[in-house]
């Protein structure tokens, strides 16, 4: 448990927390509080804000796209890590076999791009 | 990279054989140090962080022709000091729409999570610290670049939260965009980094600086480097790539609903996050801590360690700082739908490419294609070798040359003669000249409802168009 390589990470995380949450703390105890309505509207600008949508609205599938293509090549760079690390034991017969992973990402990569999945506009 | 990636690669770590663990060497540092360590990387990146929000506006001002804050102290040095206990001592107002919960939460990941990346980070090799020796470097593990990855896109859910909870529109675009932009780049940033683990064979940082002893990865991965200077200003939503704070559309992207400390955050979260994506950049591609190659061989290597390491890591990593400043003070932001155009089109092909490149030069390297060698100044190169980047290089020389050609050619067909002369109002609404066109004075009583309407402005904006082309 002590020689655990992550143990210390957590006492970054707690610094971190310790200085984000006791500033944020401070400033509220610190800070004035007057209540005024048009203060606490959403902010666009001064004018009327736009109405929310019940449930939050839509979101252009866009989006949606992307997420969905990310993790297709995230799963991409986890299989190509290890395989980077353990290169130089490994041998021609790794060096073939990537080649045709990514080539085989590579064809889901070119449906996309002509299915226009990659425009914006 | 993800979650995803954490569970599928960090954990089981523990289970690799001892060949693999970090380079650092632990074992004479009790926890007590350890958390000295983390707090002594804390203290120094809280005081990084004040050094470069008051570098920054500084050099923007010179660039921009003005002094910059000049009053608090030595050159303005206290500036960011009192520009904090200014938003300490604001009101911290929470809109009445928003998330209770979240809105606070949102803040508190993004000032937590950007700490955490720095834990891995070889600040210096072995110094002498209270009695013990230790690197100058709070843990390593077997995984740690993918630790700092992970850390990143949880990060990335202080944005998301924030833009989500503030219950109003112009955050929630802002976040959309940032998650987007964050997501799209990452894949490149994870792309880049395999060319350097397949040089190192680890992921360990301390493993990786060890092993640029003798060439720093700059040089065999120079097109991963290039990607991951782009990739680091597009992860931390940093000028020409801003889009997530789109200032001049979005108010202020992800945190306008945010004030007082709780925005403290997010521009502290910004700012070490520079100095994170920095500090990885200065130890995968630079030589981390080691001295610069000419210093590295004065006196038997007397600069190449102990606390030495803390000052070429420092410079280091302030070149990139002064890379993201510059970057603000002379770029524009270009527009969202370019960004991800030249992410998912130009970034991730080309990384993907450049790393099968790598493979096969370390793999002829390696002797993987076969053994016949010659040499060159008493080093020697695999014949494979050049065989592998001679052919690199005529790939690539003849993309450059059919992109170029095709270019050309959509340049020729889109070429649009402008004609001699405009109506400005053509179209309903004023359109100024180009440079040699003459204007068609428009005749008095238009049936354009719109014109007509708008007489006034009209007037003006007609005689200074009017003006332009003669001089």
């Amino acid at each position: 448990m002590l020689n655990n390589p992550y143990v210390p990470i957590l006492f970054m995380l707690a610094l971190g927390f310790a200085f984000a949450a006791g500033s944020v703390g401070a400033s509220v105890l610190i800070g004035p509080k007057r209540y005024n309505k048009a203060k606490m509207l959403p902010y666009e600008c001064g004018i009327q804000p736009t109405p929310r949508p019940e449930g939050g609205g839509r979101v252009p599938i866009k989006y949606y796209l992307t997420a969905m293509l990310f993790i297709i090549f995230d799963v991409e760079s986890i299989f190509l890590f290890p395989f980077a690390v353990a290169f130089n034991k490994l041998g021609l017969f790794a060096l073939v076999e990537m080649i045709l992973f990514v080539a085989t990402v590579f064809i889901a990569y070119a449906y996309v791009w002509r299915r226009g999945g990659l425009d914006w506009v | 990279m993800s979650n995803l990636m954490a569970v599928a690669l960090g954990v089981p770590s523990v289970a690799l054989p001892a060949a693999e663990q970090p380079h650092a060497d632990f074992s004479d540092t009790p926890m007590w140090l350890t958390f000295v360590k983390a707090l002594i990387v804390f203290v120094y990146l809280l005081l990084s962080v004040l050094v470069v929000i008051w570098f920054e506006r500084r050099v923007v001002g010179r660039i921009q022709q003005r002094p910059g804050p000049n009053r608090f102290g030595p050159f303005g040095l206290l500036q960011t000091l009192a520009d904090g206990v200014k938003l300490m001592t604001k009101e911290d107002p929470r809109p009445s729409h928003a998330d209770k919960v979240v809105f606070t939460l949102a803040s508190l990941i993004a000032g937590t999570m950007c700490f955490v990346s720095f834990a891995v980070i070889p600040l210096a090799g072995q110094v002498n610290l209270f009695g013990h020796t230790t690197p100058l470097q709070v843990t390593d593990a077997s995984s740690a670049v993918l630790l700092t990855l992970a850390i990143a896109s949880v990060g990335a859910y202080g944005i998301l939260l924030a833009g989500w909870s503030s219950g109003s529109t112009y955050p929630l675009y802002g976040a959309l965009r940032s998650s987007a932009q964050i997501i799209s780049y990452e894949i490149a940033m994870g792309l880049a980094l395999v060319a350097v683990f397949i040089h190192a064979g680890s992921m360990s940082t301390s493993t990786i600086v060890y092993q640029q002893r003798d060439v720093w990865y700059v040089i065999p991965a120079f097109f991963s480097f290039i990607i991951y200077v782009i990739t680091m200003v597009g992860e931390t939503n940093r000028w020409p790539f801003a889009n997530a704070e789109g200032e001049g559309e979005l108010v202020g992207g992800f945190h306008t609903e945010y004030g007082s400390m709780r925005f403290g955050m997010y521009y502290l979260g910004e700012y070490i996050n520079m100095f994170t994506v920095s500090a990885m950049c200065s130890t995968l591609f630079l030589g981390g801590w080691q001295a610069p190659p000419g210093i590295a061989a004065i006196n038997d290597g007397m600069f190449n360690h102990g606390w030495w390491g803390l000052l070429w890591f420092t410079l280091k990593m302030w070149l990139f700082l002064w890379f993201f400043v510059w970057l603000r003070g002379t770029l524009p932001n270009i527009r969202y739908d370019q960004f991800m155009r030249f992410g998912w089109k130009f970034l991730i092909p080309a990384t993907i490419a450049w790393v099968l490149v790598v493979a096969f030069i370390r793999g002829a390297q390696l002797g993987y294609l076969g053994d016949s060698s010659f040499s060159i100044g008493g080093r020697r190169f695999p014949v494979a070798m050049l065989f592998v980047i001679g052919l690199v290089t005529l790939l690539a020389l003849a993309i450059a040359w059919v992109w170029v050609n095709r270019n050309q050619a959509k340049a020729e067909a889109n070429r649009f003669e402008h004609p001699a002369e405009i109506d400005p109002f053509a179209g309903g609404h004023p359109v100024p000249p180009m440079p040699g066109q003459r204007l068609v004075e428009p005749a008095r009583a238009t049936t354009r409802g719109v014109a007509a309407h708008a007489e006034p402005v009209v007037t003006t904006t007609r005689q200074e168009t009017k003006e332009a082309p003669r001089g």
